[in-house]
């Protein structure tokens, strides 16, 4: 990633965006939350799904006199962020206080970045199902600290409207958070969706967040505006607490649909925070900012400017694990494998390090990529583990790879010893050592077989010999039967024409 | 033993001529016999201090730390860990920290002992004490006055014996001016020496934690146990090596500038008098002064009523009625909540620069009034830079008038700001200050203010302990005197 | 002078109640003291840099290793109302 700014346009492919005589316009805010080990500004662990304010200090509760100190590994896993990003990392870069009042903030700021964020100017390039490529422009990256967390009581819905009272949980209070701004170059829910998805693959790989929506450590916030092509801006409204992809997309096209019933209806767009119910699919305008916020943004007093050095840059980019799209057009190039294999493998990380490991060790890349993307994920999947929690090891998968390889095993006998390996964590040789599972690939063997069994069959043999080229599979069945299906099929096929050409 | 400093309540438990317990008590005894007229004390640890005391007295002396058993009383701003804390505002009646200031853990660490917290303009916005929620201080040298501001309890009290020493803070001159005003001892570190953690902040890019002493050997010793570089407070640097005794009295080779500008028509004819006095003094001891000029330092008040304030009006944001201190009752939803609490809560000077806070930050405002004074700040730390090119140390009267009357400028909140003329530069610029007793106009004290370069900690006390000696004053009021 | 509704504002944005008389005195002065703090517009301050920290310090950083926690009784110690461990407040929507 060179961090220069790439031109790029409006997403051309994949549809232009428009709705009849409209163009849609989205761009998202993303909000990662960090899995370092503490906060931002305290030193209480990070957690999920604790006793309420249990990892809670005098500083993440915003007592009098208590006083911010950055965490270092949250600026690294922001400058990762940047970098893969490709973004240009500030040399010079400090944190703003962001004031406002709600009982989540307990100091009644928020500490954020303004007008010196860590980086800038970035892009990330979207793949969409058709396989067209368009960038998405990333404004900037900026590093802040969550809120704590609000449960409404006494309603019925649980929502904020209707409720009685609230209870406040400060435990979340004070996680690092990176905030993600993109450009408003997604013209379509479906890019959106694609940017999305492909920036949560980007972060997993990165390992600085879970990324998970419904636990929170992703969120998504949507800014949509529609216009006739060619004219300015239309007024934009943000859909909040999105928690999953899907709901993104939809809650997109409803608010789409919305403003552009609204607006062929002669109405204007007001300025305003709106929620999609996925329940029942409808958007709801909550209160629009009558004063808009006036956050009196200022320099934080009680911390110092980071100042970032090329060293430094350089050490967190020599860091970088190799990122998706590279990762990909390595794996086509080096590998010569497929493009879909490619991008399956190139998009999880683990995945693709442990197929790396196969392909090492048995020297065949193509069939370790089928059976990591086949067999093994397939495995994966209905156990619901991912591979780290694999019960075969890379060096054991290429195992019995050598042994397909050589032919003691047909493909199919490996499948099975692949499920015995499963079962029982042994490895291939042992288990066809023990079961006398293992291809007749002994050319002699086989010929005595197939001699006998010709022999025995003087009319189908004649068939054969007068053309009859059908005839041959009968013969295969017997050698197989006899075998008991070990025999190497491809084998068999030589011997036999061998043998029955006379 | 009224006039006793603290090096000689080390020096007595040291001996063994007087107990810890005798020696907390002798206190106790001056707070209860004259608190009723000065006011001094917002909390008084009768019981905590007698039970650090005893274990003091049961620790054999040759195992004590060197300054184990002395008493010392702490500005209500500091938060001491169960200790009531409220800094003098009712928005945090009942509030009980839950954990210690970073300089309030080293005093107990070095086995000092809490005689109580003391009283304070409310989060430390006046130069008078009077905008205290709780109580008026009053002037120990004549009770119809007042102490100065903010740290007013903390001069008080040690003006009138009722401690040894105590700590103050200092924001625009809240230690300096009161001291000046009480005639003992205050001084402001430079910004960074002294941690911020634990601090209830007024203005972070202002505030720093400091020593009232009865002379300049106490203020050096308790600076010296309050300061370090802290992991708690990233604005902390400590001082560049620990501190010794002052022992200098010959102050020949330094140069003293005299700023002119803090010698005009504010400045009362008899503070110019004693302020003369010390000039005299400097002399007599070897130093040179000469006048100089610093022109942006006069528009320094009006730097700091843009920057404090702003930075006041989000420090005082979390107090909310939501996780501590005062919530109003029966209010109808959150906002109302809000807005009832924090009427209640703060009294008007806290609420008037609040609401000069949130103005000058506030959309539209910013760069016309905090980003300008922001850069009056880079201008006045520009002229000390260039002025202590050609001097050591710049002095001047910490005050330009001696203790005014109870009431005379709570009516007119730029009068009283006027208190601060010649403190707050020192701030805005983040040096080290100190103020000593220059003699009495009138019968009231007239402080001396010295400046020094940052990080001058250990010369800038040199300085002062060789005016100090070379003045010889020891006057004290008849207050601290009587029934010994 | 500044005006009524701008009072009224900056009250908003501060949480601040005020009767009305209590108004009209926090306007004169703010008024008064706003204007006082203007003198600044008398100086030359083109191209100096603020300043926002009098000493300059960069990059302090802390150790991504984890610290103790208060108890949650501790926690909500001085909550003026608590509830199952957590802080009360009233009806925001």
């Amino acid at each position: 990633m060179s961090g220069e700014t790439r031109p790029h346009s409006p997403a051309p492919g994949g549809g232009d965006g428009t709705s009849g005589e409209w163009e849609v316009v989205i761009g998202l805010e993303i909000h990662v939350q960090l899995s370092t080990n503490t906060k931002m500004f305290c030193s209480c662990p990070v957690t999920f799904g604790e006793e309420p304010n249990t990892h809670t200090c005098p500083v993440c509760l915003g007592h009098p006199g208590t006083l911010p100190v950055a965490n270092e590994r949250a600026v690294e896993y922001a400058t990762r962020i940047a970098l893969a990003l490709g973004c240009r990392i500030a040399d010079h870069t400090i944190f703003h206080r962001k004031n406002y009042f709600y009982p989540d903030l307990p100091k009644a700021y928020q500490i954020s970045q303004y007008d010196l964020p860590l980086g800038v100017g970035g892009h990330l390039d979207v793949e969409l199902d058709d396989g067209s490529v368009f960038p998405v422009g990333v404004t900037r990256v900026h590093m802040e600290e969550d809120a704590g967390k609000l449960v409404h009581a006494g309603g019925a819905t649980g929502r904020i409207h209707g409720a009685d009272y609230s209870l406040v949980d400060f435990n979340r209070g004070g996680t690092p958070l990176v905030e993600v701004v993109s450009e408003p170059d997604m013209r379509t829910p479906e890019q959106a969706r694609a940017y999305l998805t492909q920036l949560k693959g980007l972060l997993e790989h990165l390992g600085v967040s879970d990324v998970n929506m419904e636990e929170g450590s992703l969120r998504c916030d949507a800014n949509v505006s529609v216009r006739r092509p060619g004219a300015p801006l239309g007024v934009k409204t943000e859909l909040k607490n999105m928690n999953s992809f899907r709901y993104v997309q939809r809650g997109l096209e409803a608010e789409i649909e919305r403003q552009i019933a609204a607006l062929e209806d002669g109405e204007r767009i007001v300025q305003a925070t709106v929620h999609f119910d996925p329940v029942t699919g409808s958007i709801t305008t909550l209160r629009s900012k009558e004063e808009a916020h006036d956050y009196r943004y200022f320099p934080e007093p009680d911390l110092v400017p980071i100042e970032i050095d090329e060293a430094y840059v350089e050490r967190v980019r020599a860091s970088l694990p190799e990122l998706p799209a590279a990762r990909r057009r390595r794996f086509v190039a080096d590998y010569g494998l497929q493009a879909g294999d490619a991008g399956i493998l190139a998009a999880n990380r683990p995945l693709g390090d442990y197929f790396e490991r196969v392909a090492e060790l048995s020297g065949d890349a193509r069939l370790s990529a089928n059976w990591v993307t086949g067999d093994l994920s397939a495995h994966l999947n209905s156990a619901g583990v991912g591979v780290e929690e694999s019960a075969v090891a890379p060096e054991a998968l290429a195992g019995l790879l050598a042994l397909l390889g050589d032919g003691t095993l047909s493909s199919r006998l490996a499948k099975e010893v692949f499920q015995v390996m499963l079962e029982t964590g042994r490895e291939a040789e042992a288990i066809v050592r023990e079961r006398g599972v293992g291809q007749i690939s002994d050319a002699g063997e086989l010929e005595e077989i197939i001699a006998a069994i010709v022999e025995a069959n003087p009319g189908p043999t004649e068939e054969f010999r007068q053309g009859r080229e059908k005839v041959l599979s009968f013969f295969v069945g017997q050698v197989m039967k006899q075998t008991k299906g070990q025999a190497n099929p491809q084998l068999v096929n030589e011997l036999l024409r061998k043998h029955l050409a006379g | 033993m009224f006039s006793l400093t603290a090096r000689a309540c080390r020096d007595l438990l040291g001996s063994g001529e007087v107990s810890s317990t005798e020696l907390v008590e002798l206190y106790l005894d001056q707070v209860e016999r004259v608190d009723d007229r000065v006011g001094s004390f917002l909390l008084v640890d009768r019981d905590g201090a007698l039970a650090q005391a005893a274990a003091v007295d049961a620790t054999p002396r040759d195992e004590r730390l060197p300054w184990e058993g002395v008493p010392i009383a702490l500005k209500d701003l500091l938060c001491v860990e169960g200790m009531e804390t409220t800094c003098a505002s009712r928005i945090l009646k009942g509030y009980r920290p839950p954990y210690d200031a970073t300089v309030v853990a080293k005093l107990r660490a070095a086995g000092l002992i809490f005689l109580g917290k003391l009283n304070m303009d409310e989060f430390a916005m006046g130069s008078s004490t009077e905008n205290s929620s709780v109580q008026l201080t009053r002037n120990p040298w004549d009770l119809e006055r007042v102490p100065g501001g903010s740290s007013g309890g903390s001069a008080a009290c040690v003006a009138a014996a009722q401690a040894p020493w105590s700590l103050g803070s200092d924001t625009g001159g809240s230690i300096r001016q009161p001291a000046s005003l009480c005639g003992v001892v205050g001084m402001k570190p430079t910004y960074g020496v002294v941690s911020r953690y634990g601090l209830i902040a007024f203005a972070s890019s202002l505030d720093q934690i400091g020593p009232l002493t009865r002379d300049v050997r106490d203020a050096a010793a308790l600076l010296d146990l309050i300061a370090g570089n802290d992991l708690m407070d990233s604005t902390s640097v400590g001082l560049p090596a620990p501190l010794v005794m002052p022992t200098r009295t010959d102050l020949t080779g330094l140069r003293f500038g005299v700023i002119r500008e803090f010698l005009g028509e504010a400045c009362e004819p008899g503070v110019r008098e004693v302020f003369d006095g010390a000039v005299a003094a400097i002399h007599a001891a070897g130093g040179m002064c000469e006048e100089l000029q610093l022109p942006s330092v006069e528009k320094g008040l009006a730097a700091y009523y843009i920057i404090a304030p702003a930075e006041a009006s989000s420090n005082l944001a979390r107090f909310d009625g939501v996780r501590f201190g005062h919530r109003s009752e029966g209010a109808v939803d959150l906002i109302d909540m809000y807005n009832r609490t924090r009427s209640e809560g703060f009294g008007e000077e806290v609420k008037r620069r609040i609401m000069i806070g949130t103005y000058v930050l506030s959309s539209g405002y910013y760069d016309a009034y905090y980003t300008q004074a922001q850069k009056t700040r880079t201008l006045i730390a520009d002229d000390f830079r260039r002025a202590f090119g050609r001097v050591d140390y710049l002095i001047s009267p910490t005050s330009p008038t001696v203790a005014f009357g109870i009431g005379e400028r709570t009516q007119d909140p730029l009068a009283m700001y006027l208190s601060d003329l010649c403190t707050i530069p020192a701030n805005l610029a983040g040096l080290p200050a100190i103020s000593i007793p220059a003699g009495l106009s009138h019968g009231l004290p007239v402080g001396l203010q010295i400046i020094g370069p940052h990080f001058s900690e250990q010369g800038l006390l040199e300085a002062a302990y060789a005016v100090e000696q070379r003045l010889g004053l020891s006057a004290l009021p008849s207050i601290a005197e009587a029934g010994r | 002078m500044i005006s009524r509704e701008e009072v009224e504002h900056i009250a908003r944005l501060s949480r601040l109640r005020f009767e009305e008389e209590e108004l009209e005195r926090f306007r004169h002065d703010l008024s008064a003291i706003l204007d006082y703090v203007n003198t600044l517009g008398e100086l030359d301050l083109e191209g100096l840099k603020p300043t926002a920290h009098a000493v300059d310090l960069k990059n302090v950083l802390r150790a991504d290793e984890p610290g103790v926690c208060l108890s949650q009784a501790a926690a909500v110690a001085n909550g003026p109302a608590v509830e199952a461990g957590q802080f009360v407040v009233p009806r925001i929507g």
